[in-house]
């Protein structure tokens, strides 16, 4: 298998995808001559031309809609944000159009159409471009919600995703675009929506997260081995549809859980999936499931209170102790 | 003659129009705003022929036919919403009508629709039929969208009517979707999409128009301008009153249109249409109308933001009585048939209330099905306990 870069990976799995079928085509402000914000379209304009790769103005909500048009009566649009931070100006059209053209049409409508853009905080950006905002979306039925946190992952997620009949959000980690992995070569690699993925077996406890988080989970996890702890990290990978099956098999065997995500708190992906721990296998807890979040202010820029108000592996680690008892 | 005809037809057709002499010149007399379209485009005053622009005596008949139905359906909408049989919002349009039913008579059935939430009419225009738009109204199975829409939400692909949207403006940029994709798939069709004037002060509006303008995509704009968004006048809220204006911040080509009139509606569209057709990008056009009624089945008639007086006064311009009077002038439609053929539209619209109240209340059971493509994916798609 080659080791690409979680960038590149995105790309061959755009560039494989166009390649399939010709109702696939990418927009969005600078994808085209301008190679993408960050890069992650390089070559495609060369390659599919200004009809499959589309430079637009900077009108959020106006693209995105004309995606969703576009998508409604039969092509196939990928929407790049140039990260979900400015997606906020268009989540009228995803929210409010995409999400409800199946249903409030009596299923005559299918949305096929992927959103998708970098989330989460890089380094110093400050409040408006610091944003993990997967959870506001994951909170609307009619879309679906991915998050991969490597590059195979983002290869099979995002083709699975432009292949779907359903409005897809995909969630790049911001801070993952130059991280390195085996991906596979197959034009048919596909990871199924909907199927979370153990990135590391553990038998004491579990880190139940998602996206850039899952390598902080795997740094405090093996730290804890150190101490002679065993951590389970589970990558959800899919916030909807959520593989809840594999949440509660991993309770099941560990019995202790932690999770982690980079949003916030408040109405965030741990809040539901704590809650539905909470309501469906109470009796399998040995601890309270505690959470590990982004600090509940905007994002400051100043360094160090950026990085105390990240979620940590320092901070994992503490809720780990905490349900263990140690 | 003409007057004579006038008063009698008038009477026949509906009660809400007063037989007055309507000419422009008494209009412009009564300070009325009946010519309101030709002042401001400047065009010259056309004659019953050319108003009629070579279309035969059935096409003409099949419009005025259009136009009752579309008033009597709505009466009768009223009617079952008071007796409590629709439920939610109820936009109507009557006192509009001549301009979805000139516009699209312009189009083909092959060329798409879009509107926001006061749809009745384009549903009906489109081709979903009198029962399936009740029976939506009604929230029942047979409705056009199953019960799940509404009356703002309704849907027919087979029709190319791709709705009924609820957020003010944010149908427009799903229209320049839809003509993006007629490009991109080098079809040969136009898609016409509608908003009401208070539309045009969102971000979706101007974004729209920057787009299809740039990349010459087939949409044509309809902004109904009925004078009013809720209570707020136009003038209350716009900086520009003049609407067509706008497009020429985006080097795009826009009319006006006489609202109140079927024909220059049709006449303005058609050419909207073939410009499209031919590659010439996108048109906007302000249709220049008024409700007869209240913004909702909640809003009374005139309320605080307009007196009675006013709207009396606007019901001179009658889409329907000025269609009804030139098709008498000109000898197409006598008074007999127009009567007899509100007798059919009445019939047709009982029918389709009979039918909405004899369709079956979709199963609740259905409430999970049509959200997703597939309902058996891995992982769970809900988060509520009633799935358990
Ligand atoms: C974004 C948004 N804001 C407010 C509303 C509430 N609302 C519904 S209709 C309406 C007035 C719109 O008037 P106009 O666009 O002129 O259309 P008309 O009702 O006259 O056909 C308002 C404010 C809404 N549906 N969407």
């Amino acid at each position: 298998m080659a080791v690409i870069t979680y960038r590149e990976a995105l790309n061959q799995a755009l560039a494989e995808e166009m390649e399939r079928d010709p109702d696939v085509f990418l927009m969005g402000e600078e994808v085209g001559v301008y190679n993408g914000a960050y890069k992650v379209s390089k070559g495609l304009l060369e390659k599919f031309g200004d009809m499959r790769v589309v430079d637009t103005p900077i009108t959020e909500l106006g693209f995105a809609g004309l995606g969703v048009g576009a998508a409604m009566t039969g092509i196939r649009p990928v929407i790049e944000f140039m990260t979900w931070n400015f997606a906020i100006l268009a989540f009228d059209q995803i929210f409010n159009s995409a999400a409800k053209m199946r249903s409030m049409s009596g299923g005559q409508f299918k949305m096929p159409i992927t959103f998708r853009g970098p989330t989460g905080a890089a380094l110093q950006l400050a409040a408006q471009h610091s944003q993990a905002l997967e959870s506001q979306v994951a909170h609307y039925p009619g879309v679906k919600v991915v998050v991969p946190g490597t590059p195979a992952d983002a290869k099979g997620l995002l083709k699975a995703a432009i292949r779907d009949d359903d409005p897809v959000c995909v969630f790049e980690g911001e801070m993952l675009y130059n991280l390195k992995g085996e991906v596979p070569e197959d034009d048919d690699y596909i990871i199924p929506l909907g199927v979370a993925d153990l990135k590391r077996e553990g038998s004491d406890v579990s880190i139940i997260t998602h996206g850039k988080m899952i390598h902080t989970a795997l740094q405090a996890a093996a730290q804890m081995e150190k101490d002679g702890v065993s951590v389970e990290v589970l990558d959800l990978r899919s916030l909807r549809p959520l593989d809840t099956d594999a949440i509660m098999r991993t309770v099941a065997k560990t019995n202790r859980v932690v999770l982690v995500e980079e949003g916030w708190a408040f109405g965030g992906i741990t809040a539901t999936i704590a809650a539905m721990i909470q309501e469906e296998a109470f009796d399998m807890l040995d601890a309270p499931i505690l959470r590990v979040t982004q600090a509940d202010v905007p994002m400051p820029y100043a360094k160090a209170m950026e990085k105390a108000a990240k979620p940590s592996v320092e901070l994992v680690i503490q809720k780990l102790n905490q349900v263990l008892y140690r | 003659m003409a007057d004579d005809k006038k008063k009698d037809t008038s009477a026949a057709v509906t009660e809400t129009v007063q037989a007055e002499d309507r000419s422009p010149e008494a209009a412009a007399e009564a300070g009325g705003e009946l010519d309101r379209a030709s002042q401001t485009e400047h065009k010259p005053r056309l004659s019953d022929e050319e108003r009629m622009q070579g279309l035969s005596p059935d096409q003409l008949k099949k419009m005025m036919y259009d136009m009752l139905l579309a008033r009597r359906l709505e009466e009768k909408v009223a009617e079952a919403y008071a007796l409590g049989r629709i439920g939610g919002f109820c936009h109507l349009y009557i006192g509009q009508e001549a301009v979805a039913i000139g516009a699209i008579s312009a189009q083909t059935p092959d060329d798409y629709v879009m509107t926001a939430y006061r749809e009745h009419v384009h549903a009906l225009q489109c081709g979903i039929t009198p029962g399936a738009i009740m029976a939506e109204l009604y929230g029942r199975a047979d409705g056009c969208s199953k019960g799940k829409g509404g009356s703002m939400h309704m849907f027919s692909a087979e029709h190319n009517y791709l709705g009924g949207h609820g957020i003010v403006g944010g149908q427009i940029p799903l229209a320049l979707g839809v003509a993006w994709k007629i490009k991109y798939r080098k079809e040969d069709r136009v898609i016409q999409v509608y908003c009401g004037e208070a539309a045009v002060n969102q971000g979706a509006f101007h974004e729209s128009l920057n787009m299809a303008a740039l990349w010459k995509i087939p949409m044509i704009l309809i902004v109904e301008n009925n004078r009013f968004g809720m209570g707020t006048a136009w003038e209350r809220a716009s900086s520009l009153y003049d609407i067509y204006q706008k497009a020429t911040a985006y080097a795009m080509p826009s009319a006006v249109a006489d609202g109140m009139d079927v024909l220059d509606m049709y006449r303005v569209t058609k050419e909207a249409v073939e410009r499209a057709r031919s590659g010439g990008g996108p048109t906007l056009i302000e249709a220049r109308t008024y409700r007869f009624v209240g913004h909702s089945m909640s809003d009374p008639v005139s309320g605080v933001y307009r007196t009675k007086e006013d709207v009396e006064n606007e019901k001179a311009n009658d889409p329907i009585r000025i269609f009804a009077d030139l098709l008498a002038r000109q000898n197409i439609l006598s008074q007999e048939e127009l009567e007899k053929m509100d007798e059919e539209v009445k019939r047709v619209s009982e029918e389709a209330a009979d039918f909405a109240e004899k369709s079956p209340e979709p199963e609740v059971s259905e409430l999970y099905t049509e959200i997703y493509a597939e309902e058996n994916v891995n992982g769970r798609l809900y988060f509520d306990m009633r799935e358990r």
